[in-house]
Protein backbone atom coordinates (compact mmCIF):
# COMPACT_ATOMS: atom_id res chain seq x y z
CA UNK A 1 0.00 0.00 0.00
CA UNK A 2 1.05 3.61 -0.48
CA UNK A 3 2.22 5.44 2.61
CA UNK A 4 3.12 8.99 3.59
CA UNK A 5 6.69 9.00 4.88
CA UNK A 6 7.13 12.70 5.59
CA UNK A 7 5.71 16.19 5.39
CA UNK A 8 7.65 19.23 4.25
CA UNK A 9 6.82 22.88 4.75
CA UNK A 10 8.48 25.55 2.65
CA UNK A 11 7.94 29.09 1.41
CA UNK A 12 7.81 29.75 -2.34
CA UNK A 13 9.12 33.19 -3.32
CA UNK A 14 9.52 33.98 -7.07
CA UNK A 15 12.82 35.80 -6.39
CA UNK A 16 14.26 32.53 -5.03
CA UNK A 17 13.58 30.91 -8.40
CA UNK A 18 15.12 33.87 -10.24
CA UNK A 19 18.22 33.86 -7.99
CA UNK A 20 18.61 30.15 -8.56
CA UNK A 21 18.09 30.31 -12.33
CA UNK A 22 20.57 33.19 -12.68
CA UNK A 23 23.22 31.37 -10.62
CA UNK A 24 23.09 33.89 -7.76
CA UNK A 25 22.59 31.23 -5.08
CA UNK A 26 26.14 31.70 -3.73
CA UNK A 27 25.82 35.52 -3.57
CA UNK A 28 26.12 37.09 -0.12
CA UNK A 29 22.39 37.93 -0.12
CA UNK A 30 21.12 34.49 -1.10
CA UNK A 31 23.71 32.14 0.40
CA UNK A 32 22.21 31.97 3.93
CA UNK A 33 18.85 31.03 2.42
CA UNK A 34 20.16 28.31 0.11
CA UNK A 35 22.41 26.97 2.89
CA UNK A 36 19.27 26.26 4.89
CA UNK A 37 18.25 23.75 2.23
CA UNK A 38 21.60 21.96 1.87
CA UNK A 39 20.61 19.45 4.54
CA UNK A 40 17.29 18.91 2.79
CA UNK A 41 18.82 18.19 -0.60
CA UNK A 42 20.95 15.44 0.94
CA UNK A 43 18.02 14.15 2.96
CA UNK A 44 15.84 13.99 -0.14
CA UNK A 45 18.51 11.93 -1.92
CA UNK A 46 18.60 9.47 0.98
CA UNK A 47 14.80 9.37 1.35
CA UNK A 48 13.73 9.68 -2.25
CA UNK A 49 9.94 9.72 -2.63
CA UNK A 50 8.08 8.06 -5.47
CA UNK A 51 5.47 10.80 -5.44
CA UNK A 52 5.20 14.27 -3.92
CA UNK A 53 1.71 15.55 -3.19
CA UNK A 54 2.48 19.24 -3.52
CA UNK A 55 0.10 21.75 -1.94
CA UNK A 56 0.70 25.22 -3.37
CA UNK A 57 -1.13 28.20 -4.70
CA UNK A 58 -1.34 29.53 -8.20
CA UNK A 59 -0.49 33.23 -8.52
CA UNK A 60 -2.79 34.39 -11.33
CA UNK A 61 -1.11 31.99 -13.71
CA UNK A 62 -3.23 28.93 -14.51
CA UNK A 63 -6.28 30.47 -12.84
CA UNK A 64 -7.27 34.00 -13.76
CA UNK A 65 -10.49 35.55 -12.44
CA UNK A 66 -12.37 33.43 -14.98
CA UNK A 67 -12.19 30.45 -12.66
CA UNK A 68 -11.24 30.38 -8.97
CA UNK A 69 -11.33 26.85 -7.56
CA UNK A 70 -10.84 26.62 -3.81
CA UNK A 71 -9.14 23.21 -4.03
CA UNK A 72 -7.89 21.85 -7.38
CA UNK A 73 -6.09 18.53 -7.83
CA UNK A 74 -3.87 18.03 -10.86
CA UNK A 75 -4.72 14.65 -12.40
CA UNK A 76 -2.87 15.18 -15.70
CA UNK A 77 0.13 13.26 -17.02
CA UNK A 78 2.38 16.31 -17.05
CA UNK A 79 2.38 20.02 -16.26
CA UNK A 80 4.46 22.71 -17.98
CA UNK A 81 6.35 25.40 -16.03
CA UNK A 82 4.47 28.63 -16.76
CA UNK A 83 5.54 31.91 -18.31
CA UNK A 84 4.49 34.28 -15.53
CA UNK A 85 5.48 37.39 -17.45
CA UNK A 86 9.24 36.99 -17.14
CA UNK A 87 9.43 33.90 -19.39
CA UNK A 88 9.14 30.30 -18.15
CA UNK A 89 11.63 29.06 -15.55
CA UNK A 90 14.28 26.76 -17.08
CA UNK A 91 13.24 23.78 -14.99
CA UNK A 92 12.09 20.28 -15.97
CA UNK A 93 8.53 19.48 -16.94
CA UNK A 94 6.53 18.26 -13.95
CA UNK A 95 5.48 14.64 -14.44
CA UNK A 96 2.17 13.84 -12.75
CA UNK A 97 0.94 10.69 -11.06
CA UNK A 98 -2.47 10.41 -12.76
CA UNK A 99 -3.53 7.08 -11.29
CA UNK A 100 -2.81 8.03 -7.69
CA UNK A 101 -4.26 11.52 -8.27
CA UNK A 102 -7.49 10.09 -9.68
CA UNK A 103 -7.73 7.72 -6.72
CA UNK A 104 -7.21 10.58 -4.26
CA UNK A 105 -9.80 12.73 -6.06
CA UNK A 106 -12.42 9.97 -5.89
CA UNK A 107 -11.67 9.09 -2.27
CA UNK A 108 -11.54 12.68 -1.00
CA UNK A 109 -14.74 13.71 -2.79
CA UNK A 110 -16.52 10.68 -1.33
CA UNK A 111 -15.12 11.90 1.98
CA UNK A 112 -17.10 15.15 1.40
CA UNK A 113 -14.31 17.46 0.21
CA UNK A 114 -15.48 18.69 -3.17
CA UNK A 115 -12.33 19.07 -5.21
CA UNK A 116 -12.00 20.56 -8.67
CA UNK A 117 -10.25 18.17 -11.04
CA UNK A 118 -7.69 19.68 -13.42
CA UNK A 119 -6.21 17.65 -16.25
CA UNK A 120 -4.39 20.48 -17.99
CA UNK A 121 -2.68 23.46 -16.38
CA UNK A 122 0.67 25.19 -16.26
CA UNK A 123 2.40 25.39 -12.89
CA UNK A 124 4.05 28.56 -11.61
CA UNK A 125 6.78 29.42 -9.10
CA UNK A 126 4.50 28.37 -6.24
CA UNK A 127 5.16 24.79 -7.30
CA UNK A 128 8.55 24.92 -9.03
CA UNK A 129 10.49 26.96 -6.44
CA UNK A 130 9.98 24.35 -3.67
CA UNK A 131 11.06 21.64 -6.15
CA UNK A 132 14.28 23.55 -6.89
CA UNK A 133 14.96 24.06 -3.19
CA UNK A 134 14.46 20.38 -2.29
CA UNK A 135 16.01 18.72 -5.34
CA UNK A 136 18.50 21.28 -6.70
CA UNK A 137 19.46 21.64 -10.34
CA UNK A 138 18.41 18.46 -12.11
CA UNK A 139 17.71 17.30 -15.66
CA UNK A 140 14.46 15.83 -14.49
CA UNK A 141 12.66 15.86 -11.16
CA UNK A 142 13.43 12.64 -9.26
CA UNK A 143 9.79 11.72 -8.66
CA UNK A 144 6.22 12.15 -9.83
CA UNK A 145 4.33 15.17 -8.56
CA UNK A 146 0.63 15.74 -7.89
CA UNK A 147 -0.04 19.50 -7.94
CA UNK A 148 -2.73 20.55 -5.48
CA UNK A 149 -3.70 24.20 -5.88
CA UNK A 150 -5.48 26.14 -3.13
CA UNK A 151 -7.12 29.51 -3.65
CA UNK A 152 -5.41 31.99 -1.36
CA UNK A 153 -5.54 34.90 -3.83
CA UNK A 154 -9.18 35.92 -3.52
CA UNK A 155 -10.32 36.26 0.08
CA UNK A 156 -11.49 34.21 1.85
CA UNK A 157 -9.27 31.21 1.36
CA UNK A 158 -10.48 27.96 2.95
CA UNK A 159 -10.28 28.00 6.74
CA UNK A 160 -7.35 26.50 8.59
CA UNK A 161 -9.68 23.93 10.09
CA UNK A 162 -11.01 22.91 6.67
CA UNK A 163 -7.46 22.57 5.39
CA UNK A 164 -6.40 20.49 8.38
CA UNK A 165 -9.30 18.07 7.96
CA UNK A 166 -8.73 17.89 4.21
CA UNK A 167 -5.19 16.78 4.99
CA UNK A 168 -6.62 13.89 7.00
CA UNK A 169 -8.88 12.91 4.11
CA UNK A 170 -5.91 13.01 1.71
CA UNK A 171 -3.96 10.74 4.08
CA UNK A 172 -6.86 8.25 4.17
CA UNK A 173 -6.94 8.29 0.37
CA UNK A 174 -3.20 7.74 -0.04
CA UNK A 175 -3.14 4.90 2.49
CA UNK A 176 -5.89 3.09 0.59
CA UNK A 177 -4.02 3.12 -2.75
CA UNK A 178 -2.92 -0.47 -3.51
CA UNK A 179 0.48 0.29 -5.05
CA UNK A 180 3.50 0.32 -2.73
CA UNK A 181 4.55 3.97 -2.98
CA UNK A 182 6.58 6.29 -0.79
CA UNK A 183 4.64 9.57 -0.79
CA UNK A 184 5.70 12.89 0.69
CA UNK A 185 3.25 15.72 1.22
CA UNK A 186 4.51 19.27 0.96
CA UNK A 187 2.77 22.43 2.18
CA UNK A 188 4.15 25.59 0.62
CA UNK A 189 3.70 29.37 0.81
CA UNK A 190 4.15 31.91 3.59
CA UNK A 191 5.56 32.75 6.00
CA UNK A 192 4.82 36.33 7.04
CA UNK A 193 4.77 38.68 4.09
CA UNK A 194 2.75 41.47 2.60
CA UNK A 195 3.35 42.38 -1.02
CA UNK A 196 0.82 45.15 -1.46
CA UNK A 197 0.01 48.65 -0.32
CA UNK A 198 1.75 50.97 2.14
CA UNK A 199 2.12 48.13 4.66
CA UNK A 200 4.23 46.03 2.23
CA UNK A 201 7.35 44.52 3.77
CA UNK A 202 5.64 43.29 6.91
CA UNK A 203 7.54 40.49 8.66
CA UNK A 204 6.69 38.95 12.02
CA UNK A 205 9.53 36.74 13.19
CA UNK A 206 8.03 35.95 16.62
CA UNK A 207 4.65 35.05 15.20
CA UNK A 208 6.19 32.89 12.46
CA UNK A 209 8.26 30.93 14.95
CA UNK A 210 5.28 30.42 17.24
CA UNK A 211 3.39 29.17 14.16
CA UNK A 212 6.18 26.66 13.46
CA UNK A 213 6.14 25.48 17.10
CA UNK A 214 2.39 25.01 17.07
CA UNK A 215 2.36 23.36 13.64
CA UNK A 216 4.76 20.73 14.95
CA UNK A 217 3.28 20.22 18.40
CA UNK A 218 -0.35 21.24 18.43
CA UNK A 219 -1.74 21.55 14.90
CA UNK A 220 -5.34 20.90 15.91
CA UNK A 221 -5.46 24.05 18.06
CA UNK A 222 -3.52 26.01 15.45
CA UNK A 223 -6.04 25.02 12.80
CA UNK A 224 -8.70 27.04 14.68
CA UNK A 225 -6.87 30.32 14.11
CA UNK A 226 -9.15 32.69 12.18
CA UNK A 227 -8.00 34.32 8.92
CA UNK A 228 -8.06 37.76 10.46
CA UNK A 229 -5.17 36.83 12.76
CA UNK A 230 -3.04 35.68 9.81
CA UNK A 231 -3.77 38.90 7.95
CA UNK A 232 -3.07 41.18 10.92
CA UNK A 233 0.00 39.38 12.21
CA UNK A 234 1.54 37.79 9.11
CA UNK A 235 0.39 40.21 6.39
CA UNK A 236 -2.19 40.03 3.62
CA UNK A 237 -0.20 37.33 1.78
CA UNK A 238 0.77 35.51 5.01
CA UNK A 239 -2.65 33.86 4.98
CA UNK A 240 -1.10 31.39 2.50
CA UNK A 241 0.05 29.54 5.60
CA UNK A 242 -3.31 27.76 5.81
CA UNK A 243 -1.86 25.48 3.13
CA UNK A 244 0.69 24.15 5.60
CA UNK A 245 -2.21 22.77 7.64
CA UNK A 246 -3.20 20.46 4.76
CA UNK A 247 0.28 18.95 4.93
CA UNK A 248 0.20 18.72 8.72
CA UNK A 249 -3.29 17.20 8.76
CA UNK A 250 -2.02 14.35 6.58
CA UNK A 251 0.59 13.37 9.20
CA UNK A 252 0.31 11.58 12.53
CA UNK A 253 -0.65 13.57 15.62
CA UNK A 254 2.93 13.28 16.92
CA UNK A 255 5.72 13.75 14.40
CA UNK A 256 9.50 13.68 14.50
CA UNK A 257 11.19 16.95 13.60
CA UNK A 258 14.02 16.23 11.17
CA UNK A 259 14.96 19.76 10.11
CA UNK A 260 13.86 23.32 10.91
CA UNK A 261 15.01 26.53 9.22
CA UNK A 262 13.90 30.16 9.27
CA UNK A 263 15.36 33.08 7.35
CA UNK A 264 14.53 36.73 6.70
CA UNK A 265 14.45 38.11 4.06
CA UNK A 266 13.96 36.52 0.67
CA UNK A 267 12.98 39.63 -1.24
CA UNK A 268 9.78 40.63 0.66
CA UNK A 269 9.20 37.40 2.53
CA UNK A 270 10.10 35.39 5.61
CA UNK A 271 11.11 31.88 4.64
CA UNK A 272 10.24 28.95 6.88
CA UNK A 273 11.06 25.32 6.27
CA UNK A 274 10.37 22.07 8.13
CA UNK A 275 10.91 18.37 7.50
CA UNK A 276 8.54 16.29 9.62
CA UNK A 277 8.73 12.52 9.74
CA UNK A 278 5.39 10.77 9.83
CA UNK A 279 4.85 8.16 12.56
CA UNK A 280 1.84 6.49 10.93
CA UNK B 1 -21.50 46.56 2.14
CA UNK B 2 -21.28 46.41 5.89
CA UNK B 3 -17.95 47.20 7.55
CA UNK B 4 -15.58 44.27 7.19
CA UNK B 5 -13.51 42.95 10.07
CA UNK B 6 -10.32 43.62 8.14
CA UNK B 7 -11.25 47.21 7.24
CA UNK B 8 -9.13 48.69 10.05
CA UNK B 9 -5.83 47.04 9.05
CA UNK B 10 -3.68 49.99 8.02
CA UNK B 11 -2.24 50.26 4.52
CA UNK B 12 -4.00 47.08 3.38
CA UNK B 13 -6.77 46.30 0.91
CA UNK B 14 -8.06 42.75 1.16
CA UNK B 15 -8.83 41.32 -2.26
CA UNK B 16 -12.26 39.94 -1.48
CA UNK B 17 -15.26 39.21 -3.70
CA UNK B 18 -16.24 42.89 -3.82
CA UNK B 19 -12.76 44.04 -4.91
CA UNK B 20 -12.55 41.14 -7.35
CA UNK B 21 -15.79 42.18 -9.00
CA UNK B 22 -14.62 45.82 -9.29
CA UNK B 23 -11.27 44.77 -10.68
CA UNK B 24 -12.35 42.02 -13.03
CA UNK B 25 -11.39 43.70 -16.33
CA UNK B 26 -8.29 45.35 -14.86
CA UNK B 27 -7.02 41.99 -13.64
CA UNK B 28 -7.93 40.21 -16.86
CA UNK B 29 -6.02 42.88 -18.82
CA UNK B 30 -3.03 42.03 -16.60
CA UNK B 31 -3.43 38.33 -17.41
CA UNK B 32 -3.14 39.13 -21.13
CA UNK B 33 0.43 40.32 -20.47
CA UNK B 34 1.52 36.75 -19.82
CA UNK B 35 1.88 36.38 -23.57
CA UNK B 36 5.01 37.85 -25.14
CA UNK B 37 3.29 39.33 -28.23
CA UNK B 38 0.74 41.10 -25.99
CA UNK B 39 3.53 42.53 -23.84
CA UNK B 40 5.18 43.94 -26.98
CA UNK B 41 1.91 45.41 -28.24
CA UNK B 42 1.14 46.98 -24.83
CA UNK B 43 4.58 48.58 -24.58
CA UNK B 44 4.35 49.91 -28.14
CA UNK B 45 1.12 51.85 -27.41
CA UNK B 46 -0.16 51.47 -23.85
CA UNK B 47 -3.23 53.66 -24.25
CA UNK B 48 -4.40 51.89 -27.42
CA UNK B 49 -3.93 48.49 -25.78
CA UNK B 50 -5.83 49.55 -22.66
CA UNK B 51 -8.67 50.89 -24.80
CA UNK B 52 -9.29 47.35 -26.02
CA UNK B 53 -10.44 46.47 -22.49
CA UNK B 54 -13.74 47.47 -20.86
CA UNK B 55 -11.93 49.03 -17.89
CA UNK B 56 -12.93 52.29 -16.21
CA UNK B 57 -11.04 55.43 -17.18
CA UNK B 58 -9.69 55.60 -13.60
CA UNK B 59 -8.29 52.11 -13.91
CA UNK B 60 -6.63 52.92 -17.23
CA UNK B 61 -5.07 56.12 -15.85
CA UNK B 62 -3.77 54.24 -12.82
CA UNK B 63 -2.11 51.68 -15.11
CA UNK B 64 -0.56 54.39 -17.29
CA UNK B 65 0.77 56.13 -14.14
CA UNK B 66 1.96 52.78 -12.67
CA UNK B 67 0.12 53.83 -9.51
CA UNK B 68 -0.14 50.41 -7.92
CA UNK B 69 -1.90 51.54 -4.76
CA UNK B 70 -4.55 53.20 -6.91
CA UNK B 71 -4.89 50.05 -9.03
CA UNK B 72 -5.37 48.05 -5.84
CA UNK B 73 -7.99 50.51 -4.59
CA UNK B 74 -9.80 50.05 -7.92
CA UNK B 75 -9.91 46.27 -7.61
CA UNK B 76 -6.46 45.17 -8.77
CA UNK B 77 -4.75 42.27 -7.07
CA UNK B 78 -1.00 42.29 -6.65
CA UNK B 79 -0.46 38.89 -8.29
CA UNK B 80 -2.25 40.15 -11.40
CA UNK B 81 -0.57 43.57 -11.24
CA UNK B 82 2.75 41.70 -11.14
CA UNK B 83 2.26 41.05 -14.87
CA UNK B 84 2.54 44.82 -15.43
CA UNK B 85 5.76 45.30 -13.51
CA UNK B 86 7.18 42.10 -15.01
CA UNK B 87 6.43 43.58 -18.44
CA UNK B 88 8.36 46.68 -17.30
CA UNK B 89 11.25 44.40 -16.26
CA UNK B 90 10.76 45.28 -12.59
CA UNK B 91 10.85 43.00 -9.55
CA UNK B 92 8.35 42.41 -6.78
CA UNK B 93 10.67 44.26 -4.44
CA UNK B 94 10.68 47.29 -6.76
CA UNK B 95 6.89 47.35 -6.80
CA UNK B 96 6.57 46.77 -3.05
CA UNK B 97 8.97 49.63 -2.33
CA UNK B 98 6.98 51.91 -4.65
CA UNK B 99 3.74 51.09 -2.83
CA UNK B 100 5.26 51.97 0.53
CA UNK B 101 6.54 55.32 -0.74
CA UNK B 102 10.11 54.34 0.14
CA UNK B 103 13.09 54.30 -2.19
CA UNK B 104 14.02 50.80 -3.30
CA UNK B 105 17.30 51.14 -1.39
CA UNK B 106 15.55 52.14 1.85
CA UNK B 107 13.00 49.37 1.40
CA UNK B 108 15.69 46.74 0.72
CA UNK B 109 17.52 47.93 3.83
CA UNK B 110 14.35 47.61 5.90
CA UNK B 111 13.93 44.04 4.65
CA UNK B 112 17.54 43.17 5.45
CA UNK B 113 16.93 44.58 8.92
CA UNK B 114 14.09 42.09 9.46
CA UNK B 115 11.23 43.83 7.64
CA UNK B 116 8.43 46.09 8.79
CA UNK B 117 7.20 45.34 12.31
CA UNK B 118 3.48 44.93 12.95
CA UNK B 119 3.74 47.90 15.33
CA UNK B 120 5.65 50.15 12.91
CA UNK B 121 3.73 53.16 11.62
CA UNK B 122 2.68 53.08 7.97
CA UNK B 123 4.41 55.79 5.94
CA UNK B 124 2.63 58.69 4.29
CA UNK B 125 2.19 57.47 0.75
CA UNK B 126 0.86 59.59 -2.09
CA UNK B 127 0.27 56.64 -4.39
CA UNK B 128 -3.37 55.78 -4.72
CA UNK B 129 -4.75 59.00 -3.22
CA UNK B 130 -5.61 60.83 -6.42
CA UNK B 131 -9.20 60.89 -7.67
Amino acid sequence: MAHISAGIACSHVPAIGAAWDLGKDRDEYWKPLFDGFEFTKQWEKANKPDVVFLVYNDHATAFSLELIPTFAIGCGESFQPADEGWGARPVPVVEGAPELAAHIAQSVIEDEFDLTIVNKMDVDHGLTVPLSLMFGKVEQWPCKIIPFAVNVVQYPPPSGKRCYHLGKAIARAIKSFPEDLNVQIWGTGGMSHQLQGPRAGLINREWDNAFLDRLIEDPEELSKMPHIEYVREAGSEGVELVMWLIMRGALSEQVDLVHRFYHVPASNTAVGHLILKNRD
Amino acid sequence: MSEKIYADIPGTVIFDAEQSRKGYHLNQFCMSLMKGPNRARFLADERAYLDEWPMSEDQKLAVLARDYNRMIALGGNVYFLAKIFATDGKSFQYAAALMTGMSQEAYAKMMLGGGRKVTDPIGDVNQGRAG
